[in-house]
């Protein structure tokens, strides 16, 4: 850790009083079924999806500046996808890429 | 009336009882395994609930303090909740107090039942939402909290287990991507990402990605607006 207490709440209170945003907005802003800009609705359809691309990115900021340029998450992904295509089960895929992950970088890219 | 909804709502929380369980369990050793007491896994599966957040968080708590850009990003991250709510703008009317707990507790799988399910005859609507999100909510409170404190007793080397957040996402991408017909609100997000990425770099790439997204969606609104398959 590397925040002070105070710090590191203040930090989950901001991810708190986002989300808690993200949830009570609508029907603040619209109480009485008042019809939503259509905007408002167009960017609600298309952002989850784009987010997840973003999320995605996210997690590999600092690998694809790092020693091996990424090679371990690429290798780890590519299995992921493989998996996922053959079991389609997400907890699997999920549970396999991580170990997967956990040996590359434990014994191979070291 | 309260036991029937109960009885009614347990069975479609099931599978996410399974599913909350594990990810609640690996965000909570993950949390563990980097040195956090349980109490931190524990109130923010409580008070944010909202799971790629909170292993999102973890990352934010371990680089340099800055509240602001942990606004921004749980906002965009959960912009999602937006949709949600307007969606169930009707469906939440004439509920009471249970209003507020539903809105507290709305999360993607919460969402997904109390949006299409119809509660058997005789079942109070009201009552089987709340029941729904209640359970869900004690899951994953529950598997983030025993994950936190199977920490304290199993020790193994956890290099790289970081990676389940990536691995969470990338099936999240994966599945997304299987179930949609458009896929360019996809490519988006992760061509405006990358490119935000080289060019700003990792430490603050992020905001203008967020920028760029939002950009690119009002810009290319009309070609957009028809096709959109709306959940």
């Amino acid at each position: 850790m590397t925040m002070t207490l105070s710090q590191s709440v203040l930090t989950i209170l901001a991810v708190v009083a986002a989300t808690m945003l993200t949830r009570f907005l609508p029907s603040l802003l619209f109480p009485e079924d008042k019809t939503p800009p259509a905007a408002v609705t167009y960017l609600g359809g298309v952002l989850p999806c784009a987010v997840i691309g973003l999320l995605v990115v996210y997690c590999l900021k600092d690998a694809v500046f790092a020693g091996w340029h990424g090679l371990p998450e690429l290798i780890a992904i590519l299995f992921i996808a493989a998996l996922h295509r053959w079991k389609k089960n997400t907890l699997l895929s999920i549970a396999g890429g991580t170990i997967l992950y956990m040996i590359l970088v434990q014994k191979i890219f070291v | 009336m309260k036991r029937k909804a109960l009885q009614a709502a347990f069975p479609y929380t099931l599978p996410i009882c399974v599913g909350f369980l594990f990810l609640g369990l690996s965000y909570g050793f993950l949390m563990r395994s980097e040195g956090f007491s349980f109490v931190y896994p524990l109130l923010m599966s409580l008070f944010i609930f909202a799971g790629s957040m909170e292993f999102l968080t973890v990352e934010l708590l371990l680089s340099a303090y800055d509240p602001l850009h942990a606004f921004l990003l749980a906002l965009m991250v959960n912009a999602r909740h937006l949709f949600y709510g307007l969606s169930m703008l009707q469906k939440y009317k004439n509920t009471g107090w249970k209003k507020f707990y539903l809105i507290f507790g709305m999360c993607d799988e919460s969402f997904s039942i109390n949006c299409t399910v119809t509660p058997p005859e005789g079942v109070d609507r009201g009552w089987f939402m709340f029941f729904v999100t209640l359970l869900n909510h004690i899951y994953w409170v529950t598997g983030a909290t025993a994950g936190a404190l199977l920490g304290y007793v199993i020790h193994f080397d956890t290099t790289g287990i970081e990676f389940v957040m990536t691995a969470l996402f990338v099936v999240m991408f994966l599945n997304q991507w299987e179930e949609a017909k458009d896929h360019r609100p996809a490519l988006v997000g992760l061509g405006c990402s990358l490119a935000c990425l080289l060019l700003f770099g990792s430490g603050s790439f992020i905001v203008p990605a967020m920028a760029l997204i939002i950009l690119s969606f009002l810009l290319t609104r009309r070609t957009f607006v028809r096709e959109v398959k709306r959940p």
